[in-house]
Parts: C-alpha cells; sequence; structure tokens
C-alpha cells in the first residue's frame, strides 16, 4: 500500500478545466485490471512533471496529463471506459 | 604529483556548467517529483541489463557486479522542466561508456527502462562520451530511494526528467520510442538550453 | 474556472497549530459542504505556489472560511498561518470537487471520521447539516493527538443535539482534563460508535492518507458498501 499519495479529489481542480462535467465522480474501468470506481477514489500523483492517476486496485497508470501555459495533453489510455451521469437532454 | 595545466577543463565539462538555463531559477534543496509510488527492489534481486536491438540481452550485471565495475564522482548542474535547477550536484556513479563498451549494435536510440513501468528514450549517441552515468550515490551518501536509489540514470545535458529514477537497463532501438512523459506532451529531446520541455517547442 | 481575490478580513487562530482565515471573495459563486479551493500565492519575483485547502464554512455562510493547518518546512501553509494578515490578498478559485459532498437532501444517516486536519470539510458538513436544521443522523468520530489539537472544540460540543453527535478520540499523550477515549479510529472504535452496515450510512472519511486508508478498510470490513465510504486524502501527513 502506497500511503504517500493523495486521491483523485487533489486533481478535480485541474481537470475541471478541461472537462465540461466534474470528471472526478465518474467512474472508470481501468484498462488493466477492469477494476471500476470514481476517479475522485484512484491515486493521484502531482508532484511529477505532470499529473498522474493509478488505478486503486492495480496501480496501472490510467490518465496523464501535461499542460504547458498554452496548450494540455491528456492520456486516458489506462482507462478502458469512462463512466458519467447523462446531461440533461 | 602531476603538473596542472592551467585553464585545461578537458571535454568532460557540462556545457553551461554555472549557468542557468532559459526560464529556470536556482533551488537549494532537491524536490521529489513521482508519477507513481517508490519501487522497493531488494538489492539481491537488483540487475541492470543491457536489452540490443534484437531483444537479447547483451549485457547484464547484479548490483555486486555493478558495483565493481569502474566508478566516477562528477559534478554536474541539473535542470527540472518543472523550472527548478540545482547547481554543482555531486553524484557518484558507472559511465554508459562503460555499460554499453562491447555492446555492438547499430541502433540509434536507447529505452531507459525503471522499476514501476517509468521509460524514458534518448539518442544512443546522448548517453555516450561522458554524457551519461547510473548514478548509486548522491552527495557523498548512497542515493535515497525517493530520489532513484539504489541507481538512476544521470544524463544531465537533457531535462532531468530523461534520468530515469530506479532505472533498470536500457534497451537499444533502431526506432525512437517516445517515453512515459515524451508521448504525453513533453519534448521528445529535452534541451534545456533551447528550452525544449514540450512538443513543438 | 477562474481565479478570484479573496481579502482577509479576520484571521482566527483555532489550535496552536491551525488557523482559520475569514476571507471575503466577491464573486464567490457558492459552495456544497465538503468542496475545496485552490490557493494561489504569487511573490514579487513571479514565483507561485498553489495549494489546496478544504472549505470550512458551510453553503450560505457571509465569508468564505478555511481552517489551514501550518506544515512546517510547507510553502503555502507558513504564509497563510503566520504571516497573513487583516486586508492582505491572495488568488483562489472554486469551489471545487463533487465527489466529496453532502447536500443535506438526504434523510440517510451519515457517519464522518477524521484525522486531524481532516475534521475541516466535515466541519463544513456539520455546520451545513445545523444550519439547513437537517434531521438526518450524523455521527462524527474524530481523532486527534492532543486536547489542544482538536479543532473547533467548543463549536463541536455546542452543536450536538438529537441529530448530531460528536466522538472524541486522542492517541497521544493523555491529557489530567480528557476522561474521552484515548486510541486511534479502529473496527472495534468504528462498531461501538458508528452506525451498523444495516443502516446504510454515507461515510466520509477525510484525513492524512494512512488515516484514510485505514479507516476506509476498517469500514468495508465491517459490512459498509465501498460506494457509500467516500473519502479524501490529505497526503503523508495531512494539512
Amino acid at each position: 500500500m502506497d500511503t504517500s499519495s493523495l486521491d483523485g479529489n487533489a486533481t478535480a481542480g485541474a481537470l475541471g478545466d478541461l472537462f465540461a462535467f466534474d470528471v472526478t465522480i465518474a467512474l472508470t474501468t481501468c484498462a488493466t485490471c477492469h477494476d471500476r470506481r470514481a476517479v475522485a477514489e484512484l491515486r493521484a500523483y502531482l508532484e511529477a512533471p505532470g499529473i498522474v492517476l493509478r488505478c486503486a486496485s492495480c496501480g496501472a497508470v490510467q490518465l496523464r496529463l501535461v499542460r504547458s501555459s498554452e496548450r494540455a495533453w491528456l492520456d486516458l489510455r489506462g482507462i478502458q471506459v469512462l463512466e458519467t451521469r447523462a446531461t440533461s437532454s | 604529483m602531476p603538473i596542472v595545466s592551467r585553464g585545461f577543463q578537458g571535454r568532460r565539462r557540462q556545457p553551461g556548467a554555472g549557468l542557468v538555463p532559459p526560464g529556470q531559477y536556482v533551488v537549494d534543496d532537491f524536490p521529489v517529483l513521482t508519477a507513481g509510488p517508490t519501487p522497493v527492489t531488494a538489492l539481491e534481486d537488483w540487475d541492470f541489463t543491457v536489452v540490443d536491438d534484437s531483444g537479447a540481452v547483451a549485457a547484464r550485471w547484479t548490483w555486486d557486479e555493478f558495483r565493481s565495475l569502474p566508478a566516477e564522482d562528477v559534478t554536474v548542474d541539473i535542470h527540472c522542466v518543472t523550472k527548478w535547477s540545482k547547481l554543482g550536484t555531486r553524484w557518484e556513479g558507472v559511465s554508459l561508456d562503460t555499460l554499453l563498451e562491447g555492446v555492438d549494435t547499430a541502433a540509434e536510440f536507447v529505452v531507459a527502462f525503471s522499476d514501476g513501468g517509468y521509460t524514458t528514450n534518448l539518442p544512443l549517441e546522448d548517453v555516450l562520451n561522458g554524457q551519461a552515468w547510473v548514478a548509486f550515490g548522491f552527495d557523498g551518501e548512497e542515493l535515497e530511494p525517493e530520489h532513484g536509489g539504489p541507481a538512476r540514470l544521470l544524463v544531465p545535458h537533457l531535462y532531468f526528467w530523461k534520468s530515469a529514477k530506479w532505472v533498470r537497463g536500457v534497451r537499444l532501438s533502431d526506432e525512437d520510442e517516445p517515453g512515459f512523459w515524451e508521448s504525453v506532451g513533453y519534448h521528445n529531446y529535452g534541451d534545456p538550453w533551447r528550452e525544449q520541455r514540450y512538443w513543438g517547442d | 474556472m477562474r481565479w478570484l481575490v479573496a481579502t482577509v478580513a479576520e484571521t482566527v487562530p483555532e489550535t496552536p497549530g491551525a488557523v482559520t482565515l475569514r476571507l471575503d471573495v466577491p464573486d464567490w459563486p457558492g459552495h456544497r459542504a465538503g468542496q475545496h479551493v485552490d490557493v494561489r500565492l504569487t511573490a514579487e519575483d513571479g514565483y507561485s505556489a498553489q495549494r489546496s485547502y478544504s472549505i470550512a464554512s458551510p453553503p450560505g455562510a457571509d465569508r468564505l472560511e478555511l481552517t489551514v493547518e501550518r506544515i512546517d518546512d510547507g510553502e503555502v501553509s507558513p504564509y497563510l498561518t503566520t504571516v497573513a494578515d487583516v486586508s492582505d490578498q491572495f488568488e483562489l478559485r472554486g469551489p471545487i470537487g463533487g465527489w466529496f459532498v453532502w447536500d443535506g437532501d438526504d434523510p440517510t444517516p451519515v457517519l464522518l471520521v477524521a484525522g486531524g486536519s481532516g475534521v475541516v470539510p466535515l466541519m463544513a458538513i456539520l455546520r451545513h447539516h445545523v444550519a439547513s436544521e437537517s434531521t438526518a443522523a450524523m455521527q462524527l468520530v474524530y481523532s486527534a493527538r492532543t486536547l489542544g489539537d482538536v479543532i473547533y472544540r467548543k463549536e463541536l460540543e455546542a452543536l450536538t443535539g438529537p441529530h448530531r453527535a460528536v466522538f472524541l478520540t486522542l492517541t497521544r499523550e493523555s491529557s489530567p482534563d480528557w476522561a474521552g477515549h484515548q486510541g486511534r479510529v479502529d473496527s472495534a472504535l468504528l462498531a461501538e460508535v458508528g452506525w451498523p452496515p444495516s443502516v446504510r450510512s454515507h461515510c466520509y472519511v477525510c484525513g492524512p492518507t494512512p488515516f484514510v486508508e485505514s479507516v476506509a478498510d476498517a469500514l468495508v470490513g465491517l459490512g459498509h458498501e465501498p460506494g457509500r465510504v467516500k473519502t479524501e486524502r490529505f497526503g503523508p501527513t495531512g494539512g
């Protein structure tokens, strides 16, 4: 167990700039082990040259975010599927 | 006592030593950046491998074998893409020239790989000729786990994300394969003097 | 989400290690209990540092309140707890975080478990419970090192009532004034003081990461549904 990390709650500010919905309450299915849980509960590493979210179960990288002052790059390959509430129709 | 020739610095002097690259500021502490939990590998389980471009293990050292190789003390400046620079850092390590000696290859690139899954890519010529080490000592002590111990790559002429912590080997490759950060926005080469932080810089 | 300017209206020492900042933030859009803000400090040379802090005030309060615990070798908390004074300004953005929130429209019982400064967002939830006159049964289990480290102590004593209970446990030195519980929050304590899993209570756990991991595991081990246990980790030591 890694006790030094934060969780996805701490990424809500940074990810809030990119997503039109609150991604921290969305559920991800890990592409590696298929664990399913809220982004808020993933293991977050913010002290990196970017933000990394790892599966709380197997530790695989689910999300990587790099930001410069002008651009952002987002890799979500570690997420098999992201599930969020339907927005109003 | 050998005669010291005034002004001679030798080719190992780091270009720009003591100067601060554009956009950087100097720190006294040593910030810890990580993309994941600190790996724990017992020294009896540790090895360093050189994998050639066919995928075969061209060379391998256990910890004891690695520590029996000739090592050097180097003093270099390091520059992190998050803008801090630390000048005059002292390391002890084995040169990649030593580790790659006798490895016959036409490959142009290397991918350094680490415990925990981190990777970073470099041109082979950037890790030769006194430009790169596998470092096991920092500031006169054993390299601490949070800073990459038992051993990390040290490539001070590039941004420090290229100096992979917890390194376990290098893989030679004909193709350039962007590593952990290079594949998601960070510059493929990463020269701090040209401020190559992100794609397209 | 844009950066807003916060002006310090009042500083309130809570404990030797924690200070509440009462802030005026024009254009504050409102928030939900449990959310946080990002605070950004910028030095004259342009260097800036950013940290997240939980909002201590409930929705609808006059001023936005943050309770900050000072981390000795921290970069932002020493400024906020020892330097920042009335009329000083800094930037903040928010509210942030839709996961660790309680809105008060649900009558389901609630268990709040706080380790150290993890009590801050849970206090926003308790204050919201008070302000909205909620009758959802709410229980706080709060673990602090010593009596002197208990943030909001008097207010916590005052807010207990038919629908709100507070259970305090101290983990370090025993105080002569303290006749209450001593020891860590473990399964036995949670089974005794918390809700039985059959109640299907919402559980909120906040504090240093090791505390949160241990309490969340204990709750799930006691039979609470993992989906009903919400956690917010403050890092290795909290604050």
